[in-house]
This record gives structure tokens, C-alpha cells and sequence, in this order.
């Protein structure tokens, strides 16, 4: 049925594609983290004009397909003839850094309403006893709001990670050659679409495998205290 | 020059709208019938139930809807002489697409569901049987509205994930929102104008589909008290 010598032949595409699948979902995971810890802490702030520029960033984010963003980026700046002509347009004209600029982008919206939540879902009693012990904003933020809210955001990230891992597909529309690039390089080149997309598919199976583990592994590790008693 | 084209892409954005309403459909009816599979006492369609939604959770969209739409065309392709047909067959990107969208969302539905209908305490169904009640009536009466209710988060998530998969079906060609800014963005040399419009219209799209559903959950959730803080 299937052509297996050629998926055999076609696997060091594939494993350099996995790699570069892998570059762009941990930069963009990275870099959208390290961006939404602090403002998701802005906004959780019941002040309005903290927590609504925010609010308007994720809204937009989340309210828009990846795909237009990553045009919006690869494609639509190219217009401005200033940007063009600034330091940053080496930045702007690769794929690369574009894929990876709007990825982060993308997943930080997202991961700043995960963020943001899990601060406001904190029990008021423990906020209460931090003040009570006189500990400023800072202290109260560092010692007991943020990591028990990242704590407790590890199951929807762990989704999240999982649908940043499936959106970095979308690099291959723009020329790079990741996981579902290989594929659809082998398809082109030798006209065999179920060889090509079912090895892609599983090798997207075992990295999402992968993720569902080691966030298995993190919940396990910090969330015990949570977990159902038997 | 974006008067120009606004005609051209609200009616991609026509074409976006039925696409995602239509995989809609699709993937209701498959989201049903995975989640009666996954909560039936057989083992096989249990087991064909997690196979499903396993698989189509595990792959990109984009992975399934370029082996759907390549795929579908071989596969035709193939079996058209055998019917006596010999010309080339060419797959018809809406279909594709929709029938793509329908079966990866389906998956994520049957989830929903499931979890929708397991949160129905099962008393309340014992009750309605030894009130003489068929099973039609106890699952139009008392299950379905109910079900609606403890579903409508999750359907609505799916829903703003689906609308948003919607941009893919651009790549396999077909005219719809995307590939109808990129056509103005590539004649006036204003991508960014273009690719900002179709971002606002998605924004609307998705605005009028939040305020809905909230409007819709409001409705199933009557009569519900929930804690006053």
C-alpha cells in the first residue's frame, strides 16, 4: 500500500524539519512566557488602565487567525518603506524571525489569560494573611501570587504548549522548511501525498506525546498538593 | 485602493463564514457520535472513539487538511477510470475543506460532549425512565437541554478554534477571506492594508460570535443559581 522505501529514504528531511519544528515551538514558548509573566500581572490589576491595554493586546491576538498574523508580519510590513530602509528590515525580511516573532506574540496572548486567571482565581485568604504579615505588593507577588498561579496555569498550558506545537506548521507557508515543510517537499517531489503527510502526522504524534509527558512530569512534580487523595 | 477590493473580500469573508458554519455541522453530528461511542458499553467503538479523537488532536490542521486534499485527490483520481471516468478529477477546495475542518473539530467536540453529558447527574435519567418516559423523550427532555448547558463553554472555545482554522483552507485554494486579500495585497502592493482587513473582519467574526454565545448561554443556564460572592 504505502511506499514505505521512500518514507524510509525521505526521514533525514524529516528529522531536520523536526528540528526546526522544535527551534520555533521552544523559542516562541520561551519568549511568550517570559513576556506574559509580568503582563499577565497587569492584567489581573484592578486598575483600569493597567489591565485593559493588556486586555486589548490579547483580545486581538486571540480574535485573529495565526495565519493573518504571520502575513500581517512576513508579508504586510514589507509595505512601510521606512522600515525598509531601518536597521531592523534584516529582521523582518527572514522567515525565520518573522515565524518566530509572530509565534511568540500569538502564545502570549494566550498565556497571558491562562496567567492572568490563575492570579485571580487566588484564594482572597491568602492574599489577605500575606498583607496581614506586611509583606509589600512586590513580596506578595513574588512569594505567593505568581507561583502558585503558575502552578496552578500548568494544565491549560500544557494545551497551550500543544496548540503552539501544532501552529508551528504554519512556517512552512512561509518557505521554511519545518516538519510539515519536509512533507510537503516529499509530496512535490515524488507525487505520494499519504506517504508524505501520514510520516509528518506521526512524527507531530510522538513530539505532542512528548509535551503530554513532560507536562505530566511538571504537574507531578508541582501540583501534588493539588492532586485528588485515594 | 482598499475600496477597490472590499467588495471582493467581504465576500470572502461570505466564503469564511459558510465554510466554518458548514464544518460546523459536520462536526457536530461527528462530535455526537464520537462521544455516544466513547460513553457505550462496546468496546470497539470505544476504542475506534479514542483512536479518533487521539490522532486528530495530536496533528496540526494544516498536516490533515494538505493529507485530505492531496490525499482525496489521488484517491479520486485512482478510482475514477475504474467507474469509466478518465478524465483528470479535480477536488473542489470547499469540500475538502469543510469536510477537513468538520472531521478535525468533530474530535474536539466529541470531547465536549462527553464531557457535557457525563456532568448530567444519572439520577436524573432514572427518574425520568421510571416516570415512563421513552428514551426519545428522556434525551429530548431531559439530557439534551441539559447537556447544552454544560457544553456551551467548551463549544464555544471550539468554535472560535474553528472559525480561526478557517484561514487554512487559503493554502489548498480555495477563494475565501485570505486568499482574497493576498490576491489585492499582490495586485496593489499594500499587503499590510489587505492583511489588516481581513484581520478586523476575523475580529468581528469573533466579537459576534462571543457576545452570542454568551447571550446563548445565559438562556440554557435559567433558573441556575450560582453563588453570589
Amino acid at each position: 500500500m504505502l511506499n514505505v522505501e521512500v518514507m524510509v529514504s525521505s526521514l533525514p528531511l524529516y528529522f531536520s524539519g523536526a528540528v526546526v519544528t522544535l527551534k520555533l515551538l521552544f523559542v516562541a514558548l520561551f519568549a511568550g512566557l517570559a513576556a506574559a509573566i509580568p503582563l499577565a500581572v497587569l492584567r489581573a490589576s484592578p486598575k483600569p488602565w493597567l489591565s485593559r491595554p493588556v486586555w486589548l493586546f490579547t483580545f486581538v491576538f486571540r480574535g485573529t487567525p495565526l495565519l493573518v498574523q504571520l502575513f500581517i508580519i512576513y508579508y504586510g510590513l514589507a509595505q512601510f518603506e521606512w522600515l525598509r530602509e531601518s536597521f531592523l528590515w534584516p529582521l523582518f525580511s527572514s522567515a525565520w524571525f518573522c515565524c518566530m516573532f509572530a509565534f511568540s506574540l500569538n502564545t502570549c496572548a494566550y498565556t497571558i489569560e491562562i496567567v492572568a486567571g490563575a492570579i485571580a482565581a487566588t484564594h482572597h485568604g491568602e492574599v489577605e494573611a500575606a498583607r496581614a504579615m506586611g509583606m509589600s505588593p512586590f513580596t506578595l507577588y513574588r512569594r505567593i501570587l505568581l507561583p502558585s498561579a503558575l502552578r496552578r496555569s500548568l494544565p491549560s498550558y500544557s494545551n497551550e504548549a500543544i496548540m503552539m506545537l501544532h501552529g508551528t506548521s504554519l512556517a512552512s507557508i512561509v518557505t521554511l522548511m519545518d516538519l510539515t515543510g519536509a512533507a510537503r517537499e516529499v509530496n512535490s517531489r515524488f507525487y505520494l501525498p499519504f506517504e508524505a503527510f501520514i510520516t509528518a502526522a506521526g512524527f507531530y504524534l510522538v513530539l505532542t506525546f512528548f509535551l503530554v509527558t513532560l507536562f505530566h512530569l511538571a504537574e507531578k512534580r508541582w501540583l501534588v498538593h493539588l492532586a485528588a487523595r485515594a | 485602493m482598499l475600496h477597490a477590493f472590499l467588495p471582493s473580500i467581504l465576500g470572502g469573508a461570505v466564503v469564511t463564514v459558510t465554510v466554518a458554519l458548514s464544518s460546523l455541522l459536520i462536526a457536530v453530528l461527528l462530535g455526537l457520535l464520537g462521544a455516544a461511542m466513547k460513553l457505550s458499553k462496546s468496546r470497539t467503538a470505544k476504542a475506534l472513539a479514542t483512536v479518533y479523537t487521539t490522532v486528530i488532536r495530536g496533528v496540526p490542521d494544516l498536516v490533515l487538511m494538505l493529507l485530505i486534499f492531496y490525499g482525496g485527490q489521488l484517491t479520486i483520481n485512482e478510482l475514477a477510470p475504474k467507474f469509466g471516468y478518465n478524465d483528470y478529477v479535480d477536488i473542489n477546495p470547499f469540500i475538502a475543506g469543510v469536510w477537513t475542518i468538520g472531521f478535525i473539530f468533530g474530535a474536539y467536540l466529541t470531547e465536549t460532549f462527553r464531557g457535557a453529558l457525563l456532568a448530567i447527574p444519572a439520577g436524573q435519567r432514572e427518574a425520568a425512565i421510571a416516570y415512563g418516559m421513552s428514551s426519545r423523550q428522556v434525551f429530548m427532555r431531559i439530557t439534551f437541554p441539559q447537556m447544552v448547558r454544560f457544553a456551551l463553554p467548551g463549544f464555544s472555545n471550539n468554535w472560535l478554534v474553528l472559525v480561526k482554522s478557517t484561514a487554512l483552507v487559503s493554502v489548498i485554494g480555495l477563494s475565501d477571506m485570505m486568499n482574497r486579500a493576498g490576491m489585492a495585497a499582490g495586485a496593489t502592493h499594500e499587503p499590510f492594508t489587505f492583511y489588516m482587513t481581513a484581520a478586523a473582519i476575523y475580529l468581528v467574526i469573533t466579537t459576534i460570535s462571543v457576545l452570542t454565545l454568551k447571550a446563548l448561554e445565559r438562556r440554557y443556564s435559567m433558573g441556575i443559581k450560582v453563588a453570589s460572592l
